[in-house]
């Protein structure tokens, strides 16, 4: 059963299907979610597109629960898929390395090369021992995702999950379609 | 329940199950210090393919040169393990699953131009493969770090459970690249030396090329040679995106998931991740001895192949499977030392076992961790 969900574009953002008003878009609308909505982890600029885009839709949609947050739990998986995997921050990475005379490869850059990063980021923040997973598929497919989400709960641990659609593919370009499901 | 039909193996110790366990079992390894190999500026020690030799043995399979070296290798391995069947990959019936971290990712090297730059997506080198298969579902890619392998059969348990599959084609590989390799080593995470899993003087992981593939299905009746995936769990640590668990809060907690009530008296061995970096192993001994498991001997592969990454859960699943037919467990190559605090049972030796139950733990990057439980003959 969903509970609540929160839409992101570079351009709308949307919690439980009502419009939220900002003055930002892109990358920029991001930072002026945090700034408004969350403002008390500075970890939020170090992190890559897509885990800024998991953060901020992450925190709208607890806060839409309304829910005591950051009490220690196992019960609770954090399931995302996308398309893109992690390639806006392979993108950052690469050009890191590419050029043999100015070949500086960043740690910082290459902890995000990772799609699941995100989950973890979620993770740390609220305090979830629980599953985190992340599948890739080649394009949005809402059948796929309930499908899985639905295959998640059969860990007896899992009695909620945060997921769903978290696509990013360069600093401006991204889409966040993310919910909160219990088991029926 | 969810049984293993057949799987296979291709890393540069063989093409198969069988020649990769009998090259583990002698204790070999391809572990090879490269100096300049992909123009990086430092050595680095890998566990690498021919290249050349994978494109002959690709070609025979009427795999050219529209498909990149790491599609050649998925594609390979899950041939191999499907030609061991009488499954019929075109059958909507059967699902393929990938685990992979980094698939195609050297394509966005600005000097790589011989295939379709949105190939990088991992997407769309799954679905060469199911392509190649004539499959008609979509694949599912499973991209959770170095846990990736056994995420990937956990996902496969479930796709069978729900009933909707008959067959999971579970394929786990990684290749190796400029990008995988200078990110490593940016880390400081890398030994320029075979790694030592466990041991006192370990300085770091090698990386290595590999695909591994399980094929598995859904079984009533259990037969005392049927390999079972009996419970899988991913659990994190919720405390920091690089670094592992000082309590080793997400490895204890699938491990005690995956055990449940049995008695650890039952398990052969514990297949660690092993990676014989610092942390990564000392959080490990800690996760276990937390779990009540310090008296079940443990085991690491890394210093047979390296890190193989998407590959390494499906990878050392099978040769735990393997060694358990064999009724032996495998030495961790490289080991002589103990040297994470809390006690481990630890051989640089095989040694003989005649039980028939085993855990596979990973650990990754993004604070996750997974376990499975594998038992022959099935209830554990």
């Amino acid at each position: 059963m969903m509970r609540h969900e929160v839409d992101i574009t570079p351009n709308e953002v949307k919690v439980d299907g009502k419009v939220m008003n900002h003055n930002e878009t892109g990358g920029a609308l991001l930072t002026e979610l945090y700034r408004t909505c969350v403002g008390d982890y500075p970890k939020f600029f170090k992190m890559d597109t897509l885990c800024k885009l998991g953060f901020v839709a992450s925190e709208l949609l607890l806060q839409a629960e309304g829910a005591p947050r950051f009490e220690p739990r196992e019960d609770r998986a954090v399931v995302f898929f996308n398309r893109s995997a992690s390639l806006q921050a392979d993108t950052a990475y690469q050009a890191t390395i590419q050029d043999p005379e100015s070949f500086f490869p960043s740690p910082a850059a290459f902890v995000y090369t990772l799609p699941n990063i995100v989950t973890g980021e979620i993770a740390i923040r609220n305090k979830y021992y629980g599953e985190t997973s992340f599948l890739v598929l080649e394009e949005y497919d809402e059948s796929i995702v309930a499908r899985e989400l639905q295959n998640a709960f059969l860990d007896p641990m899992t009695k909620s999950i945060l997921g769903g659609w978290l696509d990013c593919t360069d600093e401006n370009h991204f889409e966040a379609h993310i919910f909160l499901i219990d088991n029926n | 329940m969810i049984v293993k039909v057949s799987d296979n193996i291709i890393s540069p110790l063989g093409m198969s199950t069988a020649e990769n366990y009998a090259a583990v079992k002698a204790g070999r390894s391809e572990l090879k210090r490269r100096d300049g190999l992909w123009q990086l500026p430092e050595p680095f020690t890998a566990s690498l393919m021919d290249r050349e030799a994978v494109k002959g043995i690709a070609a025979q399979k009427h795999l050219d040169d529209r498909y990149t070296f790491f599609e050649k290798m998925i594609i390979l391995s899950a041939e191999k393990a499907l030609e061991a069947t009488d499954i019929d990959p075109t059958s909507e019936k059967v699902l393929f699953i990938l685990s992979t971290t980094k698939g195609n990712v050297f394509l966005l090297d600005q000097r790589e131009t011989g295939f379709p730059a949105e190939r990088v997506l991992l997407g769309l080198a799954a679905r060469q493969m199911t392509e190649f298969f004539h499959n008609p579902n979509t694949p599912l890619v499973v991209s959770n770090a170095c846990i990736s392998g056994v995420c990937a059969q956990i996902q496969a348990m479930r796709e069978l459970e729900s009933g909707r599959f008959d067959y999971v084609v579970t394929v786990g590989a990684d290749v190796q690249s400029a990008f995988i390799v200078s990110g490593f080593q940016s880390f400081k995470a890398l030994s320029v030396e075979p790694c030592k899993p466990f041991d006192a003087n370990r300085t770091g992981l090698n990386l290595g090329d590999a695909a591994a593939t399980i094929v598995y299905t859904r079984k009533e009746t259990i037969d005392e040679n049927d390999w079972v995936a009996c419970r899988g769990a991913i659990r994190n640590d919720a405390n920091h995106i690089s670094g592992p668990s000082r309590t080793g809060e997400g490895s204890y907690r699938a491990l005690k998931a995956v055990l449940g009530d049995m008695n650890p008296e039952r398990l052969a061995f514990i297949n660690t991740h092993g990676t014989a970096t610092l942390y990564n192993d000392e959080m490990e001994s800690v996760a276990i001895e937390r779990a009540g498991l310090a008296q079940v001997p443990v085991n690491g592969l890394k210093g047979y192949y390296g890190h193989t990454m998407g590959a390494a859960g499906i990878l050392e699943t099978i040769l735990s499977m393997q060694a358990i037919d064999d009724n032996n467990i495998l030495a961790t190559r490289g080991f002589e030392t103990l040297g994470v605090t809390h006690p481990l049972v630890l051989s640089n030796q095989n040694q003989p076992t005649d039980k028939r139950a085993f855990i596979k733990l990973l650990s990754g990057f993004g604070g996750c961790n997974a376990a499975l439980l594998m038992a022959k003959g099935g209830a554990a």
